[in-house]
């Protein structure tokens, strides 16, 4: 049961934006602009580094639904998803990326963990200032929403078919749910 | 000096919101709401949720920003400094004692609140929103101490800028100013 009275029945950040719109808007409105929007990096990539942060931080529910879009949105290379979720090291994405995954994980235990050699290492690899930017904003971001979810203990649900659901859902943009 | 290229007039968080004006839209946007909005917490108190908060993140410029910002609101420096030192023996109320603790806690990880921390505070008189609030406010705070660290931006040359700042955060609030930051450069 979740810490405060949320709407019942409803997962995660639902329940919580539910409770609260006035902060809700801008949750959404923020993953929107940050995974959505106009980036150099594209939006399964986003999805990937935001289910590689949550990983980390023990999100259940937010890997489990951002890992969810992020099959979406690579499609026939779906695997990739998992890949990077076991071992990012040997996954089958660009050194660049590796590199980039290298700096959300750094960001999720501690922004001052980042080191100039991390960023030079990103940059050797061809990753422009825009990327590190949001690759670091996404990661930070999603050690806010992550904390925000398990904080307030939402519903977490265990069956992968519902985080099926959701990742369609989210592909299509994210949306403030609107009160029932 | 900064991991990208930033407005070297604009040291913390600033800089960066003004690099990337679509993801500081809502971001800053959010922040009014939390620490200036409506709300049964008074703006000092939330002030101090971000103090401690950025304190246990190691973020020395989100960490003197917020603190320069409750000491004016409040009109004292010793309760800021107090609760960066010991939540338990600050002087501030048994609530705020619970709150500050369930922000140190989600600071560390959403999963270290447990129902006996938040049956606590509210034994102590706090309600369901100011709980929400509460792990909002740290949760944001984790993002932005993250943000402001990850890329490496320069903490200000002067320790006078805090002063302006906090003069702008309490006077003006978090949206951006309407004519923008030109006036800061030397």
């Amino acid at each position: 049961m979740a810490h405060i009275n949320v709407p019942e029945g409803v997962p995660g950040i639902r329940s919580l934006v539910m409770f609260r719109p006035e902060t809700g808007k801008y949750l959404y409105d923020l993953a929107e602009v940050l995974l959505r929007g106009e980036s150099p990096l594209s939006q399964a990539e986003r999805e990937l580094i935001a289910a590689y942060v949550s990983k980390r931080n023990d999100c259940f529910f937010c890997m489990s639904s951002h890992a969810a879009a992020a099959r979406c949105l690579y499609n026939d290379d779906e695997k990739i998803v998992d890949d990077v979720l076991n071992d990012m090291e040997t996954a089958g994405i660009s050194s660049k990326m590796k590199a980039l995954l290298n700096i959300a994980g750094k960001v999720q235990i501690l922004g001052k963990e980042v080191s100039s050699e991390d960023i030079e290492l990103a940059k050797d690899e061809g990753a422009t200032d825009k990327e590190l930017h949001d690759t670091v904003l996404i990661a930070a971001a999603f050690c806010m929403f992550n904390r925000y979810v398990d904080g307030l203990a939402s519903s977490t649900p265990t069956d992968p078919e519902a985080y099926k659901e959701m990742g369609k859902r989210m592909v299509q943009g994210y949306n403030l749910p609107v009160q029932q | 000096m900064p991991h990208i290229s930033l407005e070297s007039h604009l040291p913390g968080i600033t800089g960066l919101l003004e690099y990337s004006k679509e993801t500081a839209q809502p971001i800053r946007e959010l922040t009014q709401f939390l620490l200036r909005g409506p709300s049964s917490l008074t703006e000092t108190e939330r002030e101090l949720i971000a103090t401690v908060v950025s304190h246990g993140n190691e973020c020395v410029f989100c960490t003197t920003a917020h603190t320069a910002a409750a000491d004016l609101l409040a009109g004292e420096t010793q309760t800021a400094q107090k609760v960066k030192e010991n939540i338990s023996t600050a002087p501030v109320s048994e609530k705020m004692k619970a709150l500050l603790t369930i922000a140190a806690l989600t600071r560390q990880s959403g999963k270290s609140v447990t129902a006996e921390h938040i049956e606590e505070a509210k034994v102590a008189g706090a309600t369901d929103v100011e709980i929400h609030d509460t792990v909002l406010i740290a949760s944001l705070f984790c993002l932005y101490n993250r943000y402001v660290d990850g890329l490496g931006t320069a903490l200000p040359e002067n320790p006078a800028y805090y002063l302006t700042l906090a003069d702008r955060l309490v006077n003006h609030g978090y949206t951006r100013l309407p004519n923008g930051y030109d006036h800061l450069k030397k």
